[in-house]
């Protein structure tokens, strides 16, 4: 916890402190998700910055007591704009031996430890793999330990209910995070109405979890712990002014087409098939029939595409969603989009691979396959979100560019960004510039893969529409009418004009440019996607000790912006932090034929602050022998 | 049972494209042609509403000969292409034009998913039971034995049965005909343009290169009358040169058999009459090989998927038609909002 200034406030003298990062962690059916989504929603009406970081196993109800069944939620919240979840943790909630197991190594020394002592009998203790209990045996020397029997006390205050002691226990997540909001000086009463509403069909249960979460609050009120545990004020951030709210990625994502559709003027038809982590986006979609969104849950990935082109096809938008393993089946229709020059919209939320890999742990490892994977040269538009709020904006570039240039657009998001959650200043979407999609209508002189001069775009010309009808398809087609060519002259000059389209594109986007304050020499530090937030952290950390460094974080992929090679032509040295094996940085290499260096992690979990500074100085140091 | 409403006067060649035909000479594919642009011409199709969409194998190049919108896939994925337009254009009459590699094998996920929604559109099987434009390897529905480039000493694969496999996915149009058939084909077709939902056609079709006379025991002038039936609602199912042989629910096992009618044998009034309706008799109808059962075997209209799914976009929409950005702000402020003050 960084900050210091004591304070009194009501009954509890606190101490004002300008972040905290905290993580409850417990087994997945012990709703750790849940009670670190309420303090998020809690912290966030409270005008504190925050970032989250959910992380739970891919067993829907692994074994109880189990590491393997371990569910986490952490959040980074403060008094300023928070950019991680937190390199290591301050505040650990353990709500049995396993939890305690697993998420000790990522508490920072003298860290607290907030342990469910009611759960670390002798089974749950095996259960967890120790031999001798941890809370005894003098192993924990290193971080202050609160032992509290959650569980007992949970049912002393839910006594008087009725409810079974099963369900008296299972109220103990909100017990724990009744303490929690004692201890950071949270509003319980949002969560007290979510409750009752979430329960309303079974009041006694309601009932349940309030007389649990106030019991919490008050257990942290009149125990005279406070020396203990502390008793803390954050004060709100100084974000800019705005209406906010909290946004994960998922919603974003799904909010953002949306309003890339509204803004085409389009009808949004979405087909996708269920995987982890990106199903959510569905989930959003199939509850906005409201905004006329069709969806579509196809039987396979290869329907899911293939359903979204044909929509394209016929005129409205095709978007279609998956991660890593989804986008691999849906390469071959990617390469029909790409021939037929539709318009079509991918997102793929990344997770760890190869293979199934890690389904609910993140990574950055598909920047090969978006750029590159696919049979033979088929060029498409690559884009990468870099935080949940920044998947609205990137949502409604990637349905503009797809329609203006009708080329499939890969719209990269990774499992961190799907699940973690942000304040986000509300745009006005009203206020937006619409962008409508133009159909041809004119039947005179029509050839279907005639260009337009500027974009290289062929026309949109959809079916229903009189005296247009024509054929397209996978083989490769004469440049003006579409029909079938092998002549060799035509196939050259096809490649070429894909490829042209594309590599157009760049002229159509911003130019890259160095975050704020960053210096124009020294080490460029190069992102995309998710290391946003621990790269900008880092970089200002070393610029406020004056060292020269600079963050670049690349929203185009593909086409690279224009003054990219320039750009990066003005350091000493460019660092790629990654969460693959290095692939960005290869594509910089390529492109530039500059010896970028990366710096690569594939552990599953966001790159630390900390890590990145210490490569950054490790070069410093090298170029300063 | 369905409304049909003959509109425009077109001839068949008016929906010829102009792309010079590629079939291998003798190929029941362009008798399938012939009895489509007869079909469209006769019920007046319009070209610019009419969509032809195929996957990939001999048959789906037929896109390319149409003059209406066509969309030339990838192999076995017509159907997911074919539901992607149906669902943003639910007007469009949409055609699949598909093999029994690509519908049965690589695309076979797909034809039982298009079958069970009922998507509204027709899909058309040509059936010659080889692979044509990888030259000749078995498939699907290849007999057993079937000796070929990939099964030297004869296949080991049962073949699958499209009607059964059709019935079995939830279709509720199902029939089959003869490419050569021009008397007979048009009708079939027309019949399944005219079907509300997936009308899937079966076409026995002849590979002259790979698998000339697959079907001749079928279809040769000698034997056809006795060894197909041609199946018509309400009509007893009656076959043969003379028209003296029909068909009979034996109740000890359950299925069809063949008998005499008259001359000491079985009474007309013992025969089965054809209810199109009845997916038990349509069952029994798809497993019969002597004869082979050619028409309409089955067909219970339903509300089509896109209708649905049009339904109940429109049904939350609540007669206010589609939310727009206003919305869209409000559905960003719905709750849990705060403000940072300057």
């Amino acid at each position: 916890m960084e900050g210091s200034a004591a304070l009194k406030r009501g009954k509890t003298p606190r101490r004002e402190i300008e972040t905290a990062v905290v993580r409850f962690a417990g087994d997945s059916g012990d709703g750790m998700q849940l009670t670190g989504g309420r303090f998020t929603l809690a912290t966030a009406l409270a005008g504190n910055g925050l970032a989250t970081f959910p992380d739970f196993p891919a067993e829907i109800r692994a074994p109880a007591g189990t590491t393997f069944g371990v569910s986490a939620f952490q959040i980074n919240f403060g008094s300023r704009p928070i950019k991680t979840a937190g390199d290591v943790v301050d505040v650990l909630f353990a709500m049995n031996p396993a939890a305690l197991k697993v998420n000790l190594a990522d508490v920072a020394p003298g860290g607290l430890l907030i342990v469910d002592t009611g759960a670390f009998g002798a089974r749950n203790l095996r259960k967890a793999g120790y031999e001798d209990n941890p809370l005894e045996d003098g192993s924990l020397g290193g971080y202050r330990v609160v032992g509290l029997d959650f569980s007992q006390r949970t049912l002393e205050a839910v006594a008087d209910m009725d409810v079974t002691k099963k369900e008296g226990q299972r109220c103990k997540n909100m017990w724990a995070l009744g303490l929690a909001y004692w201890m950071f000086d949270r509003d319980r009463n949002g969560t007290i109405d979510w409750l009752r509403q979430k329960f309303a069909s079974q009041p006694e249960i309601a009932a349940a979890n309030v007389a649990a979460l106030n019991a919490g609050h008050a257990f942290g009120e009149t125990a005279e712990m406070s020396a203990d545990l502390g008793a803390f004020t954050i004060a709100p951030a100084s974000l800019a002014p705005g209406l906010y709210r909290n946004v994960t990625g998922t919603e974003a994502m799904a909010w953002g087409l949306i309003a890339g559709t509204e803004l085409a003027e389009l009808q949004l038809v979405f087909c996708s098939y269920p995987i982890t982590p990106a199903s959510g986006v569905l989930h959003h979609l199939a509850a906005r029939k409201d905004f006329g969104v069709v969806t579509f849950q196809a039987e396979d990935e290869i329907a899911a595409i293939c359903a979204a082109i044909g929509a394209s096809y016929a005129g409205s938008l095709g978007v279609t969603s998956s991660s890593g393993p989804g986008i691999a089946l849906k390469t071959e229709a990617l390469g029909l989009a790409v021939a037929t020059e539709l318009p079509l919209v991918v997102v793929n939320s990344q997770r760890a691979g190869p293979s199934t890999g890690m389904p609910t742990k993140t990574e950055q490892s598909d920047l090969y396959q978006a750029v590159y994977g696919r049979n033979a040269d088929s060029p498409l538009i690559v884009l990468a979100a870099c935080s949940p709020s920044d998947c609205f904006d990137c949502a409604i570039k990637a349905v503009r560019l797809a329609i203006r240039y009708m080329t499939p657009v890969m719209l990269l998001s990774d499992g961190y960004i799907a699940n973690a959650s942000e304040p986000w200043a509300l745009p006005d979407v009203e206020s937006f510039q619409p962008f409508p999609a133009r159909f041809r209508t004119d039947a005179a002189d029509f050839h279907p893969y005639a260009r337009d001069p500027k974009t290289l775009a062929r026309p949109w010309a959809v079916p229903g529409t009189p005296g247009l009808e024509h054929r397209i398809g996978g083989l490769e087609r004469d440049a003006e009418s579409g029909n079938i060519s092998y002549d060799p002259a035509n196939h050259q000059r096809m490649t070429d004009l894909r490829a042209r389209k594309i590599a157009g594109v760049a002229n159509d986007i911003p130019l890259q440019e160095t975050a704020p304050g960053s210096d124009d020499h020294g080490i460029a530090v190069v992102g995309w996607g998710s290391t946003y937030g621990p790269i900008s952290r880092a970089v200002a950390n070393l610029r406020a000790e004056g060292l020269p460094v600079a963050h670049i974080h690349l929203r185009h992929i593909w086409p690279l912006p224009r003054n990219l090679g320039e750009l990066l032509g003005r350091y000493d040295r460019v660092l790629v932090p990654e969460m693959n094996t290095g692939q960005l940085v290869n594509v910089l290499r390529a492109e530039y034929l500059i010896p970028a260096e990366g710096l690569n992690k594939v552990t599953g979990t966001p790159f630390r602050i900390a890590e990145i500074e210490a490569a950054v100085r490790a070069r410093m140091e090298r170029k300063a022998i | 049972m369905n409304i049909e409403v003959p509109l425009k006067k077109r001839a068949p060649k008016d929906y010829a494209s102009n792309q010079e035909v590629r079939w291998c000479p003798g190929c029941g594919d362009y008798a399938i042609l012939k009895a489509v642009m007869r079909t469209l011409a006769e019920r007046g199709a319009d070209p610019d509403k009419t969509v032809f969409v195929s996957g990939i194998g001999c048959a789906a190049r037929f896109p390319y000969y149409v003059s209406t919108y066509g969309f030339h896939g990838i192999h076995g994925r017509a159907a997911p292409i074919a539901t992607g337009v149906k669902l943003a254009n639910p007007d469009l009459d949409v055609w699949v034009i598909s093999g029994d590699g690509d519908a049965l094998s690589i695309g076979g996920n797909h034809l039982l998913h298009v079958l069970r929604r009922n998507v509204n559109l027709q899909f058309l099987l040509f059936n010659n039971e080889i692979y044509g434009l990888t030259k000749g390897q078995y498939s699907p529905t290849s007999r057993f034995g079937t000796r070929s480039p990939s099964s030297p000493a004869g296949s080991l694969d049962a073949p699958l049965s499209p009607l059964r496999v059709a019935l079995g996915s939830g279709a509720r149009f199902v029939a089959r005909a003869v490419d050569t058939q021009q008397s007979h084909l048009p009708g079939v077709l027309a019949r399944a343009r005219a079907h509300v939902g997936t009308s899937f056609v079966e076409i026995l079709q002849n590979c002259v290169v790979y698998n000339d006379g697959v079907y001749s025991p079928y279809t040769d002038r000698d034997v056809a009358p006795d060894m197909q039936l041609h199946v018509e609602h309400g009509k007893p199912l009656v076959f043969g040169r003379e028209r003296d042989k029909g068909l009979r629910l034996d109740p000890a096992s359950l299925s069809l058999e063949t008998v005499r009618v008259g001359e000491g044998g079985a009474d007309e009034a013992d025969l089965l009459v054809h209810d199109e309706t009845n997916a038990t008799l349509a069952g029994l109808l798809a497993m019969l090989e002597t004869p082979v059962a050619l028409g309409v075997l089955y067909c219970v209209p339903a509300p089509s998927y896109e209708h649905l799914v049009t339904d109940q976009v429109e049904t939350i929409e609540g007669g206010k038609g589609a939310a727009g950005r206003a919305e869209l702000n409000a559905l960003l402020r719905a709750r849990n909002t705060w403000t940072v003050e300057p």
